[in-house]
């Protein structure tokens, strides 16, 4: 069984140049501009594609604008497990989607951005699977299908049959309120877990593991693998460190950074200041891997591995482990480094040598957008 | 009845034949021969005994071999039958097996090897009875030396991964035997060299380091001298790339290789598009390796073994696979693999009928001919490029607007992104007009990937017929989609569950398993 949320108010401040929608303040302004979200119409997209193949399909979803609409639009048939409050906000999506996986909703769609996303994952449970139709101003987060078509394929795809593999997968959020003010610094607020459809012959000729979290281990195998007595490993956040702690046999925070030293944790959720104390004790390394969907080693999501902890290290600061498809991913663009201090980041742009197993690793090059004077996050 | 007929629609009305055929063993009546075995002749028997009496205990089964017994016309409408199930090479439009360089073996190269003269040669055969076809052997091996430009060849291995391994095993030699087998632990490689030539390097214990193309999307040698160190062991790169494109800067990555004292090899198991082009001796390799079923018209795997081609400069010619073919004066010899080869790979001088087809192929054509085959190849490719770079939604992603060698990776994307219509899909939609289209792209780099390859072999009205197909499917895709996405319609089979492929509990590649697996299917 799918359900489906939409975001009445997902990408309103987008055309209305206002890079973002949170709030019922930009909201209120986003409408007065006349923008008119485009989520409602994307989610009926995805679910055509269900329809296609599957005229009399159920849909677990929320009352009217928030999904029922898109639902009889695309001419399935709506269960509405949720009333969103008037004017509805966005504790209407964490409500929603708590009550689609205590009906036993197997595959939650949501139509609308990064803050979509965050709003989402505080509702489900850890085991829940999600996808997001893109609909927002920000998709930080690569927990978004391509396009509607495509999310509706997945989909499609789930029904058939009957489940497909997962991966977990980073949710980040930027304060907008830092956007407006040309600033961007995405945070980690957790992880959601998203279907894939790995291409069925795509894995057939492989030596190397098709799963995802088969080569996620592996390449968390080669970083464990590459540790040595007496150094302060810092690890970083996401779900290929987290897999880096369990080959090592230590408890790791989700979003934080935290110190290894000889197969303990030292510190566990560290902030800069106490980084920078685990680091004047010895020799030390931080270990990061790519955080979202754009292909950044440092400055999103892991702020607390700053301009300062960097510089302390010394010599060979940062061990990036990644499994390839994490690279591959990138269709081409570099990875990103954005401590905030250019000289910093000067220092770590060039080229990153991935750790993707225990005997493999890959040269992939590393820019410093502020350095380039990039615009982004338009 | 009038004439004049119909005209044939634009597009094929092809129809797959289905006959519903069981496999085999389901055929089988008790007591049903197609073959009496011929008695034994009483003198035969008096002058060798009870030939199965003699048989040693281990040898002898317990019980007789459950073979399906039936008729000759049945075991030939069988496999009549079977075929008209497939979509054969000698059918269809094969360009849709990019990689794969899918050309046209010549049916009289099979009349060649099918003389008794070969066919009923033994592999321990005494030399001077077998001059003939080690002739064969010693001048396709100089043939190919001259088409490489390197010093000695083996024609030894089955080529593919066999061949790669047989590079990585002769460099791994070489640096043993010259004390640097500690020291040179790495290989480098690049994402769209073939992977096997990652796999094997893994295999012989070496660390793999793996580049990324620039921001061109070209081989990026700025990454490659920033990882060459006296670590390196070799270089091993796939050029044209499987996307079809030439590394422009080849000889300075094997110079920059050279220059710390590492060993290049060059994977031109496809070497379709610089055949009497470019060499690979010439660039300054010291080992490559030709796929003879790629590039020298010789049958793929699944007709038979295949047959690799191995090159190597003068310093790596005693690590070369053996035994050899020697001549002296004009007669051949066979000298066992010397102290430094890296012994046999395959059985006996590799797979003799394939050195014969490859010989007479090479012999057909000549020194121009084979530069023709490069040249039609290219020329076939960059008009099929244009015609597919046409149709909305198909894109040929990395080092975009510039010219491909002999093959392009394309790309449906944008396709997907706008009808959820993915690659897979379409190559199930394509053998509705009777195309083979293939999808595995290992590392799946370029989404929704695509690669054709029109070789030598195809006309261009059969490129055109190609290229129309795959524009009416994207037309589908968009106008239609359900027809795409509950594709075949035409077809033999319908989607195949490839879940039971994965499990080893459910996956079935005898019929013992079958019937171990599955007992309710089969009865009792």
């Amino acid at each position: 069984m799918i359900g489906l949320i939409v975001n009445p108010v997902a990408g309103i401040g987008g055309p209305a140049g206002l890079a973002g929608s949170d709030g019922a303040d930009v909201q209120r302004r986003a409408a007065e501009r006349g923008a008119r979200s485009r989520a409602a119409e994307r989610a009926e997209r995805a679910l055509a594609v269900v329809a296609a193949g599957r005229p009399d399909e159920h849909v677990v979803t929320a009352a009217g604008p928030m999904g029922e609409d898109a639902v009889r639009s695309a001419g399935l048939r709506p269960i509405v497990v949720w009333h969103p409050r008037d004017p509805s906000s966005s504790s209407d999506t964490t409500d929603a989607a708590r009550a689609l996986a205590d009906v036993g909703v197997e595959l939650v769609l949501f139509a609308g951005g990064d803050g979509t996303a965050r709003d989402v994952a505080a509702g489900l449970p850890e085991a829940a699977v999600a996808l997001g139709i893109p609909a927002g101003v920000k998709m930080y987060s690569p927990v978004f299908a391509v396009g509607p078509g495509a999310a509706g394929a997945l989909a499609a795809a789930w029904l058939d049959e009957r489940g497909l593999p997962t991966a977990e997968r980073e949710v980040l959020d930027v304060d907008e309120e830092q956007l407006r003010r040309a600033r961007v610094e995405p945070r980690l607020h957790g992880t959601l877990r998203v279907p894939y459809r790995a291409g069925r012959t795509q894995a057939r000729k492989a030596a190397t593991p098709s799963d995802e979290q088969a080569a996620v281990r592996t390449a968390a195998r080669g970083a464990a693998s590459r540790l040595r007595p007496g150094v302060r490993y810092l690890l970083g956040p996401g779900g290929t460190m987290a897999e880096v702690a369990r080959e090592l046999g230590v408890e790791k925070t989700p979003l934080g950074v935290d110190v290894v030293l000889d197969g303990r944790v030292v510190v566990a959720g560290a902030s800069e200041r106490e980084l920078l104390d685990e680091v004047a004790n010895g020799p030390a390394q931080a270990v990061v891997s790519i955080i979202g969907g754009q292909g950044f080693l440092l400055g999103r999501g892991n702020q607390q591995l700053s301009a300062r902890v960097v510089e302390a290290i010394g010599d060979d600061p940062v061990m990036v482990v990644a499994p390839e498809q994490k690279l591959i991913d990138l269709g081409g663009r570099p990875l990103l480094v954005d401590t905030g201090d250019a000289a910093v980041d000067a220092r770590l742009t060039g080229f990153a040598s991935v750790v993707t197993g225990p005997t493999t690793t890959s040269i992939y090059p590393v820019h410093a957008p502020e350095n380039e004077g990039a615009v982004h996050a338009t | 009845m009038s004439l004049p007929i119909a005209p044939k629609p634009a597009i094929r009305r092809f129809h797959q034949a289905r006959w519903d055929e069981p496999v085999i063993f389901e055929l089988s009546t008790p007591g049903e021969r197609g073959v009496l075995v011929t008695p034994i002749e009483p003198g035969v028997r008096d002058a060798v005994g009870d030939v199965v009496a003699d048989l040693p205990e281990g040898l002898a089964r317990r019980t007789p071999p459950a073979l399906p017994e039936m008729g000759q016309m049945r075991v030939l409408k069988h496999y009549l039958r079977l075929s008209q199930e497939n979509l054969g090479a000698d059918l269809n439009v094969d360009v849709g097996q990019g990689t794969c360089t899918m050309k046209y073996a010549p049916k009289v190269n099979e009349r060649i090897i099918t003389t008794p003269k070969l066919a009923a040669m033994h592999p321990l055969q005494d030399p001077a009875d077998a001059q003939g076809a080690l002739e064969i052997i010693w001048r396709t091996e100089r043939m190919m030396a001259e088409i490489s430009g390197m010093d000695e060849v083996s024609l030894h291995t089955q080529g593919g991964s066999a061949a790669i391994w047989a590079n990585i095993a002769m460099i791994r030699a070489f640096h043993e035997a010259n004390g640097e087998g500690e020291q040179r632990r790495e290989v480098v490689t690049t994402i769209f060299s073939h992977p096997s030539n990652a796999a094997a390097a893994k295999a012989a214990g070496y660390d793999v380091i793996t580049l990324h193309p620039d921001a061109d999307g070209y081989p990026d040698l700025a990454a490659l001298k920033r990882v060459l160190s006296s670590r390196t062991a070799a270089i091993m790169v796939t050029n044209p790339e499987d996307t079809g494109i030439y590394n422009p800067a080849i000889r300075e990555w094997v110079d920059a290789a050279h220059g710390v004292g590492a060993l290049a090899s060059y994977d031109q198991a496809n070497a379709n598009g610089i055949l009497g082009i470019t060499r690979a001796r010439d660039a300054g390799f010291d080992v490559c390796h030709f796929n003879v079923h790629k590039t020298f018209g010789t049958p793929h795997g699944s007709g038979g073994p295949g047959t690799g081609a191995n090159a190597v400069s003068a310093a790596l010619a005693p690590f070369l696979p053996g035994p050899r073919v020697v001549r002296e004066g004009d007669r051949y010899s066979v000298r066992e693999a010397g102290p430094l080869s890296i012994g046999a790979i395959g059985p006996f001088h590799g797979v003799v009928p394939n050195i014969v087809r490859a010989y007479a192929w090479i012999m057909a054509l000549g020194a121009d001919g084979l530069r023709a085959v490069a040249e039609t190849a290219v020329l076939n490719n960059n008009y099929l490029m244009k015609r597919i770079l046409e149709i909305p939604g198909a894109s040929a992603p990395y080092a975009t607007g510039r010219r491909r060698i002999e093959q392009v990776r394309y790309s449906w994307q944008e396709l997907f992104e706008q009808t959820g219509v993915g690659s897979e899909e379409i190559g199930v939609r394509a053998s509705d007009f009777g195309m083979h289209y293939w999808t595995s792209h290992h590392p799946y780099v370029v989404p929704q990937p695509f690669t054709l390859e029109p070789t030598e072999s195809y006309s261009k009205a059969e490129l055109d017929e190609y290229a129309d197909v795959l524009a009416e499917i994207a037309r589908e895709a968009r106008e239609t989609p359900e027809v795409v996405r509950t594709a075949p319609h035409n077809q033999t089979v319908h989607h195949t569950h490839h879940d039971d492929l994965d499990d080893p509990d459910r996956w079935a590649i005898t019929w013992r398993a079958y019937r171990r697996k599955y007992p309710d299917a089969v009865g009792a």
